[in-house]
């Protein structure tokens, strides 16, 4: 009775191993659009999900999109549940300690964003600043910042490069208050319960056009420093055969326009890199 | 309600078949815990120490963590003890164990360990002088156990047994970590994508609730069946 | 891995506080629908099954989603001076928890005072008690005493349930353990040890009941 349970419960494993043997896996979040995201009839949509199907066509591989929360995505790929990352994740060093990434496939700023008729709004700094080698203007933009955060909740996805950034302490004490999801973090700024929150830009004019909600961007764009290095393919460290096919495909698909087609049609601006 | 349309416009067919996803889990969960049950129910009620503490470990650690975390870790770990396993025979490549048997087995140990509980209660509350009126028959070790504890036992277990169908059903809840689109993750992926949490959690509740009468229905009538007789 | 045990013992602090909070107020709570519940006016009744019904037939998931994310959405509800207590994330979990907790705790109860044997009352009526102080000081010192284990199961049930307090941003065990995997990428050591806390609790819990039980036992 234990020997057939048993082989009965290893042909139900191995079925799902052969099916998907010579497939390339790749994970995705589902909730961040426009990056990526899920349409009514529950389907992964997005410039993430588009591009990954041109990148595997490019390699010549059949690929399976896989759908993982965001907090477990790094954990999951190292446990092997999948094989490549194409989830908006920017290129950090703090990542790069666990895993491998692509060349960069798109860039994209980030923002705070308030609530029409916050006090935040309108504050005194420059469209946007660099953090990789700050000038005297970023610094001071960082100045201004700090004032004007001193106290306040400000939202963030966990585990982001935004988190990162508030968690370093440029920008002061601030109360950061993490959630699991983007949609999470919109709907809390939406409720009053975030004073600010900070995101890709993208993410805000995203939501503020589907929902209606007043919200709006404030203080300068962020980028460089603890913002990382665009958004590239995150790939397992001992994977290197496939974190070249990707480069490769990442290559030809940036030659035949294909990141820039796919890129503007979900941004509404050309964010390739 | 144009928000619960069939089709691609709505949620209805999403939600509905979320809603069969976890009675499926809940069930083979229960299934599973059965198993367990079999297996760690004779070891708590062992005389032998090493037995005894093994039995008793799996009981008091399910139950003393909380749920989620014992979903993680078998989220986490479950493929990666699998693999290792099956390494030992020879086998390295990667092994993909699919959401629902991962999720399914995380709830069915915890459902497993509350289940074990109820069985050993069952056994212990069954009268000893069966266990000698049986030797004087001289029956056997196993058709004892199987002819007159067994139906005994089932009789006196059920009442509690649908208290530990109603936590799995519940529990099946906190498996959306594993990926498995049931109930709860449907309504969040729904919640997420109109921004109507409101509503869709709303809904989320009275399907749960729906699952939960319709099951205390169906069980109080097998109590009743099965209490014949008494 | 040693240097998260600080966080996670900090962190262990904040569920300790959720979960008192809620057994404090799901006590009166429970108290409060016990005794509808053994009301005779049939709607009073009712209305204390049905509370009990709903909050003991759903997930807690999905009760502190729809309290802390539903509730939210609702722009008259922001309007209202409840809204000073809904917006903070720490009450809505202490408001979710000990309604769910109460919800239990009301069914225990019940059940404790009817299995209170009538002469108890009686004897108290026969000695010319009045029944207000024979309820106060008779039927609840014994319902609470019959409950104590049902309800010590209770208090560990709703201490494992306070780690849902993570999914309304709150950094309690569950909380920080996730976010200190976040950061080192090692799900499974860090969850084993957060389990052992939890686990250690747990133990503390059981065995606290277990002395009251025979301290205040017949």
């Amino acid at each position: 009775m234990i020997k057939r349970f048993s082989l009965g419960l290893l042909i139900t494993l191995f079925l799902t191993i052969s099916a998907n043997a010579d497939k390339i896996r790749i994970g995705t979040e589902g909730a961040y659009p426009p990056w990526n995201s899920k349409d009514e009839s529950g389907k992964l949509i997005g410039f993430e999900v588009e591009l990954a199907w041109a990148l595997c066509r490019y390699m010549g591989k059949q690929c399976v999109i896989v759908e993982q929360d965001w907090d477990g995505m790094i954990p999951a790929l190292i446990m092997r549940k999948f094989d490549a990352i194409m989830a908006g994740m920017s290129i950090t060093a703090e990542r790069q300690k666990a895993i491998s990434f692509s060349q960069g496939y798109a860039d994209e700023v980030a923002s705070l964003a308030v609530m029409k008729g916050s006090s935040l709004e309108g504050l005194d700094t420059p469209a946007g600043i660099n953090l990789t080698k700050p000038n005297a203007a970023a610094k001071k933009a960082l100045k201004t910042l700090t004032a004007a955060l001193a106290g306040k909740t400000v939202c963030v996805q966990t585990a982001t490069i935004h988190q990162n950034f508030l968690d370093s302490g440029d920008v002061g004490k601030v109360n950061v208050r993490t959630y699991k999801t983007q949609d999470e973090v919109n709907l809390d700024l939406a409720s009053g319960r975030c004073d600010a929150a900070l995101a890709a830009a993208v993410a805000f004019s995203d939501y503020a056009e589907k929902s209606g909600k007043p919200v709006v961007l404030t203080g300068p764009t962020f980028s460089g420093g603890a913002f990382g290095n665009g958004v590239g393919v995150g790939i397992r460290k001992d994977d290197t055969e496939l974190l070249n096919a990707f480069n490769r495909a990442i290559d030809k698909a940036r030659k035949n326009g294909d990141i820039s087609r796919i890129a503007t049609k979900w941004f509404g601006f050309d964010a390739s890199m | 309600m144009g928000l619960l349309a069939f089709g691609d416009t709505g949620w209805g067919d999403e939600l509905f078949y979320a809603t069969l996803m976890t009675i499926a889990v809940s069930i083979t969960a229960m299934f599973i815990g059965f198993l367990f049950a079999l297996i760690f129910t004779p070891l708590k009620l062992s005389k032998n120490k090493f037995f005894n503490l093994i039995g008793n470990s799996y009981t008091t650690v399910i139950r003393g963590v909380p749920e989620l975390l014992v979903i993680y870790l078998f989220f986490f770990g479950g493929s990666g003890a699998v693999m290792y396993v099956a390494s030992i025979f020879g086998y390295n490549e990667y092994i993909e164990i699919n959401a629902f048997i991962t999720g399914s087995f995380a709830i069915g140990i915890i459902s497993g360990a509350y289940s074990t509980e109820v069985f050993r209660g069952a056994i212990q509350s069954i009268d000893k002088g069966q266990f000698e009126a049986s030797q004087v028959l001289g029956l056997k070790r196993f058709v004892y156990f199987f002819k007159v504890i067994m139906p005994q036992m089932l009789r006196l277990a059920i009442p509690n047994l649908s208290n530990v169908w109603q936590i799995t059903l519940k529990d099946t809840s906190l498996i959306s970590v594993t990926g498995l689109v049931e109930i709860m993750r449907q309504s969040y992926i729904a919640a997420g994508s109109t921004r109507d949490p409101l509503f869709f959690y709303s809904f989320a509740a009275v399907l749960y609730l729906l699952l939960t009468f319709l099951s205390m229905k169906l069980i109080n009538r097998l109590e009743i069946k099965y209490s014949r007789g008494f | 891995m040693i240097t998260s045990l600080p966080k996670l013992l900090g962190a262990t602090v904040v569920t300790l506080k959720l979960l008192s909070l809620s057994l404090f107020f799901g006590l009166f709570i429970g108290l409060l629908f016990a005794i509808l519940r053994l009301n005779k006016n049939k709607i009073i009744n009712k209305f204390a099954y049905g509370y009990s019904y709903i909050f003991r037939g759903t997930p807690l998931l999905v009760q502190i989603f729809i309290i802390y994310f539903g509730l939210g959405q609702i722009e008259y509800f922001r309007s209202t001076f409840l809204w000073v207590v809904f917006k903070e994330p720490y009450w809505c979990a202490i408001i979710a928890f000990s309604l769910n907790t109460g919800a239990y705790t009301s069914e225990i109860l019940r059940s404790a005072f009817q299995t209170i044997k009538p002469g108890f009352i009686e004897a108290g009526k026969s000695l010319g008690i009045s029944n207000k102080i024979i309820f106060y000081k008779i039927q609840i010192p014994i319902a609470i005493r019959q409950s104590l284990p049902a309800y010590g199961n209770e208090i560990i049930l709703m201490m494992k349930g306070t780690s849902l307090a993570s999914t309304v941003t709150l950094m309690d065990l569950t909380g920080v353990a996730k976010y200190i995997i976040s950061t080192t990428f090692k799900p499974i050591e860090v969850f084993i040890v957060a389990g052992s806390i939890y686990l250690f609790m747990t133990f503390v819990i059981h065995n606290l009941i277990k002395f009251l039980e025979k301290k205040y036992g017949y």
